[in-house]
């Protein structure tokens, strides 16, 4: 009866309540947020225009590059931490076996729970008065696990790692499902082992769910920010400060709404950034087929 | 991302239509004042009991109360001033904050109110105003409780190991070594919330040199943090934290756990300096231990050679009232009635009382006799009135920038990873601001 809709035309406006809310929630708060870097305002009275005041008080602070440097240092750790663990337990978990759909069920559980419940529970455990090698009597488990700036970092790098887990196995145990039965039949007829398999053909299978997990772990670990602030507060000192947490400090604690700001915009130009980089890594386009050439 | 979202929201607030008072928006009946409180039992129902017979005794004026979490009031009645919306009845804690809603003008000069309600002001501490005075006007109603800074101690671990509570900075650094050899940690101590540590420099400071030293702080003068009496404080402090003086992980604890409280009333710490206000939950969660008679409690000592007179004390000379200036002109007279004949009244007073805390009202002592804390409590008020000079928390003094820089560097200076000149540079690079 109608005629086939014209490419591009008619569904437009499809995307108009998407782009609302992207306009509304993301793109105008950036422009604010941009606008107010270059004020001097404490969140009460009147907001004075303040020019690069702002800009170069931050740029000025040696805590900056720290707090970059532990930015870094979480993103880089927790991403070889969670990548190869994630990519083994979702190849394990894509297996038909009742057993491993029964595991996966309980690998799932951590995101059930909020990072501030995760925060609060892990604090209590190793709290080293009244936590978990307290209470056991186990002197190996009664370190000073959030006093140390290493140890406090490590319990960072693992909290985070025991969340996010699951997340990504789901996504490469999605991932391994797809990759054709038929490739590892012909390995097999060629004699292929068990590791050549998974070296040969899954990894290399999997090459585009990596650069899409990586992308989610890698700029998700920009904004880790209830984790560590009521896991640490980014203590001790300021070791486990990452720029999430400066960015908060400033704002809401010190009423230095444009230096704020500008760690704001430091934070999302850089996010930006590493997410073009990641898909340019990847060779070629994150959207292009992974069944070319197979 | 919370910040883009939450300072752009705010930003809309200050340049859209503003409503006076704001008491529209939350307050029933129209023209009733609003108020905004801390919640939390058991202060939370003598602030509630308070308004409520306010609004009894007035029925032509009413007092509508909403109750907030400490952390989260904080931020909301930043944002709610800021974008004009506040409440008529603004609480707080004096000081460096008072000072910032009195720049953006967003509070009401009380100082010709009280010079004709002169009685409402005399019944009151007078150290109590302290920090309601910026630039020689009132601009708050002191209420509540005055909450000094105290040495507290477990006497059972004084017993076990023979020795007597300290008179002197000598003597805490000598207990150190006898209370770790006994396997028990000297000092209990939340060190993640940064303010704990704080409060060791306060009186370190105050008992070294006298209160001049951070008065220059206060006043701007160049340099102050590199005064000689500011850095052996500061050395001294170190020397403390070096020789073991507190407890194992004390920089992972936090104070709003009530863990650092337990640590002394559990016997694995000996002392602990805190404020008066921890009184009444190690009453209610420490067993025994209050009522079994186990708590000591003296102002901190004086330092050997020291100038600092050793009555002087730090902590919160009182809490706050102000009136938001957008407020409507039957809202402020409302607020005003109610800081004349609603606030501390003799109920409010009597309710303080029986959780163990002073209320700032002279003669308060009189409520005293019989009730089971009357040592602790005459105790507190011989503090907090014989004191020479009571000195506000300093993160409460200062304005909330330079307050921010003071409890990070003060982490870093009990981390070990600054010295005390460094401190002292990083510190005055922010004098005045």
């Amino acid at each position: 009866m109608s005629a086939p809709p014209r490419h591009g035309s008619s569904l437009g406006w499809l995307a108009v309540p998407a782009l609302l809310l992207f306009g509304g929630f993301g793109v105008v708060p950036l422009v604010g947020v941009l606008v107010l870097s270059f004020t001097s305002w404490d969140g009460l009275g009147d907001i004075h225009f303040a020019g690069f005041e702002s800009w170069r008080a931050v740029l000025a602070d040696p805590g900056l590059p720290h707090a970059l440097w532990v930015t870094f240092l979480v993103m880089a750790v927790s991403w070889l931490v969670q990548t190869p663990a994630s990519i083994l337990l979702g190849v394990f978990l894509a297996g038909k076996q009742r057993y491993r759909a029964v595991l996966s069920v309980v690998y799932f559980v951590p995101l059930l729970l909020s990072s501030a419940a995760i925060a609060i529970t892990y604090k209590a455990l190793l709290d080293p008065n009244f936590g978990l090698g307290a209470g056991l009597g186990l002197e190996f488990l009664a370190q000073d696990w959030l006093g140390e700036p290493a140890l406090a970092f490590s319990v960072v790098i693992f909290v985070v790692s025991w969340q996010f887990i699951p997340f990504h196995s789901l996504i490469y145990q999605g991932g391994a499902r797809q990759i054709p039965r038929s490739m590892y039949e012909a390995a097999e007829l060629d004699g292929a082992g068990r590791i050549r398999k998974f070296f040969s053909i899954t990894l290399p299978q999997l090459k585009y769910t990596i650069v899409t997990s990586s992308t989610l772990m890698v700029v998700g670990s920009l904004t880790f920010f209830d984790l560590i602030f009521v896991l640490t507060a980014g203590g001790p000192g300021d070791a486990t400060r990452v720029l999430a947490l400066d960015m908060y400090k400033r704002g809401f604690q010190a009423n230095l709404m444009g230096p704020a700001s500008v760690i704001a915009i430091i934070l999302v130009l850089f996010g930006l950034a590493l997410a073009l980089v990641l898909r340019r890594a990847a060779g070629g386009t994150g959207s292009d087929s992974r069944m070319e050439g197979a | 991302m919370g910040l883009p979202l939450g300072a752009a929201l705010a930003a809309c607030g200050t340049s859209g239509p503003t409503r006076p008072g704001g008491g529209a928006t939350t307050g029933g009946g129209g023209g009733g004042a609003t108020y905004w409180y801390l919640s939390g039992m058991p202060q939370e129902g003598i602030r509630t009991g308070a308004v409520e017979r306010f609004n009894k005794a007035n029925p032509g004026a009413q007092i509508t109360g909403t109750t907030f979490q400490n952390d989260a009031y904080k931020t909301k009645i930043k944002t709610a001033i800021g974008a004009s919306q506040a409440p008529t009845l603004i609480w707080g804690w004096g000081g460096g904050t008072l000072r910032s809603y009195v720049q953006a003008g967003q509070v009401e000069d009380l100082t010709s109110w009280f010079g004709e309600n002169a009685a409402v002001k005399d019944r009151l501490f007078p150290s109590s105003f302290g920090a309601a005075t910026i630039d020689g006007k009132i601009y708050a109603m002191p209420c509540e409780t005055v909450q000094p800074i105290v040495l507290f101690y477990n006497k059972k671990l004084f017993d076990k190991i023979g020795a007597q509570p300290p008179e002197s900075w000598g003597d805490i650094m000598a207990l150190v070594p006898k209370f770790n050899a006994a396997g028990i940690a000297p000092f209990s101590l939340g060190g993640q919330s940064r303010w704990t540590n704080m409060m060791w420099l306060e009186f370190l400071f105050d008992r070294i040199a006298g209160p001049e030293v951070f008065q220059a702080v206060f006043d701007g003068q160049k340099d102050a943090w590199s005064n000689p009496a500011a850095i052996d404080a500061l050395t001294k402090m170190q020397d403390l934290i070096k020789a073991d003086g507190f407890i194992k992980g004390f920089s992972s604890i936090t104070a709003d756990s009530n863990a650092d409280q337990a640590l002394l009333y559990t016997g694995k710490a000996a002392m602990m300096l805190h404020g008066s206000w921890t009184y009444g939950s190690m009453s209610a969660d420490g067993g025994d231990f209050v009522s079994g008679g186990n708590l000591g409690f003296m102002n901190f000592p004086p330092v050997e050679g020291g100038k600092g007179d050793p009555t002087n004390t730090v902590g919160n000379p009182g809490q706050y009232l102000s009136i938001s200036s957008k407020a409507t002109a039957e809202q402020k007279e409302i607020a005003k009635k109610f800081f004349a004949t609603g606030v501390l009244d003799g109920e409010e007073v009597k309710g303080w009382v029986s959780n163990g805390s002073v209320p700032i009202v002279q003669g308060a002592d009189s409520n005293f006799a019989g009730s089971k804390d009357a040592e602790w409590l005459n105790f507190v008020y011989g503090v907090a009135s014989k004191a020479a000079t009571f000195q506000q928390s300093w993160d409460q003094a200062l304005s909330p920038t330079a307050a921010e820089t003071l409890l990070d560097n003060i982490a870093k200076l009990f981390q070990l990873s600054v010295t005390p000149e460094e401190f002292a540079t990083n510190m005055n690079a922010v004098i005045g601001k």
